[in-house]
């Protein structure tokens, strides 16, 4: 997208705060609710300044009650209010999943087209801040795996706030999955508004002797690793899916036509998961076109370890997406 | 609050309950012209849940369906104590409260036939009664899941008023759930934020004594003094007699308007009783026939029956001819229900997501809202 303004460079979790304070600016059946949100700025800062600006009836603090704040708001959401819920973690989600799995994305079908849910449940996912097994859960393959939500999964500063902008105008329940490990990271994002829609994937490099895919903060590892294979003489082209559902399958197809070989990357475990899906989705597509199967990086299948060394070789790492690809590609 | 009939439960009366009533004026007897509506709706949920079951029987009717027989009096006299735009927000054993709310028996039926006619056209079934133009939240299948869920309407009535609007909280929830919905802990988690958020919700816990094939006494601690619970969040709280619909009505409306001039949740337990099982497939193994009687002795309908020809000389001729009407009601409820179609395939796509793609085709109103929008 084009911009008028001299470049600007923001962080992610300023990009993130600018998304939900622009709509609650424009909507005021906006609010944002959470633990630690308003008075302590946010558990990660993303919030910091709201409370200042929209008070406490707008920016709402809550006790630590999952299954109460995020329940409570999808009520809210049945009568029209649009609720933001920041889930510390995403990891905490789990206690709130009857709420946010059996009301959130099923309330508009069980009603017969008669109450919805819009709704964004949004914070930190994933591995990578020591943060061991109970604390650095990815729920992205758990939960699209249930119809009625969506799921979108930025991975820069821009995405986040082109993203997060139309997950809130979104009429359906989004769920939005951050990472700790990205809210630092900064990223040119104009002052201009703009939003970015689900279900369009973004090429983050062009390449021509394999695809590989991915969703997120492994992104990083897949551009690291096309650096390294680059000097191999494999030149991979990296596909950023953007959402999770909707799922850009198209574009995904496009280039692995082009390139005849594919590696998909997904931070969950591998048994049915993203990655699994879209490996099958490939296959049945691509059949023809692919001059291997599609390989599949994940993180190991073991609960998350707390020891960095043993946390980094979890992770669906650089290594990991190397050796995968020089044997998509045969270059093993 | 005031219990008249203490014989008719078996319910022992707290201390502290005492202490609670006497905090609140029960509003005063409706007139005649308001008690035989109310003692028609009774009838009605009584006839429609005779007809349900028969339905259930003859295979018409799948899934779980929870009968309300025995309970009539907590629907129709809490129903009638609020506003018509009161958000209400129920439990599974909800089709008394759907007719009581004002739902045509004829879409309740057909949605647990499974036809396009039902009120979710028929994608939610016994347990999922749903009507937004009566301000009707659902029927909700999982226990006490809908306990969060009304506390967050609660929320937003207020939050409407005050912040959209820029007015008063006006509104009050009426927020039910049986008496096994309160060993689940997001019902904690609801009044503790609704005691924080000064949220204008009546939480109404019907407690008829079981929860499933589990005596109240097996399962919940502090069986005999439930509405004490809400103490713990300073929530103020009562006991109404949900077996006399007066008694009902009259407690309800003046907690009702507390709630909506304070902003603040109530705690209420009806005591009352199932006359039939936890659901169909129920055999009631876990209490005795004595029992069953004793309860049905002391019964809504014929209590309400027996005060209006008291005191207003209704005839029994009257009562039957109001029997009579309502049994034509739900026959012809269940005529309309046989002959709404089945759902057309294309419906199981819609009503995913509100915005079209993929194979998903966006989402339509139930006959329901068209027919009404059209009158």
């Amino acid at each position: 997208m084009s911009t008028v303004t001299p470049e600007r460079v923001i962080e992610y979790r300023e990009a993130l705060r600018e998304a939900m304070s622009e709509e609650m600016r424009k909507d005021n059946r906006v609010f944002l609710i959470g633990e630690e949100v308003a008075q302590y700025n946010g558990a990660y800062k993303v919030s910091k300044g709201m409370l200042d600006e929209f008070g406490p009836r707008r920016v709402i603090d809550t006790p630590i009650s999952e299954s109460g704040f995020s329940g409570m708001s999808i009520g809210a959401a049945m009568r029209g209010l649009r609720p933001i819920v920041e889930f510390m973690s995403w990891s905490f989600s789990l206690v709130a999943t009857d709420q946010i799995l059996n009301n959130a994305p099923k309330m508009l079908y069980m009603s017969g087209g008669q109450f919805g849910c819009p709704i964004v449940f949004r914070g930190n996912d994933g591995a990578g801040g020591q943060l061991a097994s109970t604390h650095s859960w990815s729920v992205e393959s758990m939960y699209s795996n249930i119809p009625g939500l969506k799921m979108a999964i930025p991975y820069d500063a821009y995405d986040a706030k082109g993203l997060l902008k139309t997950a809130i105008q979104d009429d359906n329940p989004v769920f939005f999955l951050e990472s700790e490990r990205l809210l630092s990271t900064t990223g040119h994002v104009p002052e201009e508004e703009y939003t970015i829609p689900f279900g369009k994937a973004l090429i983050r490099r062009n390449g021509a002797d394999c695809t590989i895919i991915s969703f997120g903060r492994p992104l990083h590892f897949c551009l690291e690793a096309a650096e390294e294979l680059a000097k191999e003489g494999i030149d991979c082209e990296i596909i950023d899916g953007r959402t999770i559902v909707p799922l850009d399958i198209d574009t995904m197809v496009d280039s692995v036509r082009k390139t005849n070989a594919c590696v998909v990357v997904d931070q969950s475990w591998s048994f049915a998961s993203i990655g699994s899906e879209i490996a099958s989705q490939i296959h049945a597509i691509c059949f023809e076109d692919l001059d291997n199967f599609v390989h599949r990086v994940h993180s190991d299948d073991v609960p998350v370890p707390y020891a960095h060394n043993l946390e980094q070789a979890y992770l669906p790492n650089t290594r990991k997406i190397c050796e995968a690809v020089r044997s998509a590609t045969y270059n093993a | 609050m005031k219990n008249t009939d203490t014989e008719a439960t078996h319910h022992p009366e707290s201390s502290s309950m005492k202490e609670t009533k006497s905090r609140f004026t029960p509003a005063p007897i409706p007139e005649k012209g308001i008690l035989l509506g109310w003692l028609r709706q009774m009838l009605l949920i009584r006839e429609f849940e005779v007809r349900t079951m028969q339905a259930y029987q003859n295979r018409l009717i799948g899934g779980f369906c929870h009968i309300y027989i025995g309970q009539e009096a907590v629907a129709v006299g809490s129903i009638a104590a609020i506003h018509p735009d009161d958000p209400v927000i129920l439990a599974y054993r909800d089709h008394g409260h759907a007719l009581a709310r004002g739902m045509d028996p004829k879409y309740c039926m057909a949605e647990m036939f499974g036809r396009i006619g039902g009120c979710a056209k028929g994608k939610g079934g016994s347990m999922h009664m749903f009507d937004s133009d009566h301000f009707l939240y659902g029927g909700h299948g999982i226990v006490s899941a809908q306990t969060p869920l009304g506390t967050g309407i609660a929320f937003a009535t207020k939050y409407e008023d005050e912040v959209i609007n820029e007015g008063t909280s006006s509104h009050v929830t009426l927020c039910f759930m049986g008496d096994g919905a309160l060993n689940q802990g997001c019902f904690y988690e609801a009044m503790n934020l609704a005691s924080l958020q000064n949220l204008p919700v009546i939480y109404v816990v019907e407690n008829n004594r079981y929860s499933m094939g589990t005596a109240i006494e097996r399962g919940t601690s502090m069986a005999h003094e439930l509405h004490l619970k809400a103490e713990a969040f300073g929530i103020e709280h009562a006991v109404v007699n949900g077996k006399n619909v007066i008694d009902v009505y009259r407690d309800f409306n003046s907690i009702a308007n507390w709630c909506r001039e304070e902003s603040r949740p109530f705690f209420i337990e009806a005591q009352t009783y199932r006359y039939k099982g936890h659901s169909m497939s129920d055999p009631r193994k876990y209490r005795t026939k004595d029992e069953e009687v004793q309860e049905e002795d002391h019964d809504c309908i014929d209590a309400l029956t027996h005060f209006l020809i008291e005191e207003h000389d209704l005839t029994k001729d009257a009562v039957k001819q109001m029997t009579k009407q309502v049994k034509s009601q739900v026959r012809q409820a269940v005529e309309w229900a046989k002959q709404s179609p089945e759902a057309p395939l294309d419906e199981l796509y819609t009503d995913v997501y509100t915005d079209i793609w993929g194979p998903y085709k966006g989402t339509s109103k139930p006959e329901m809202l068209q027919e009404e929008e059209e009158a």
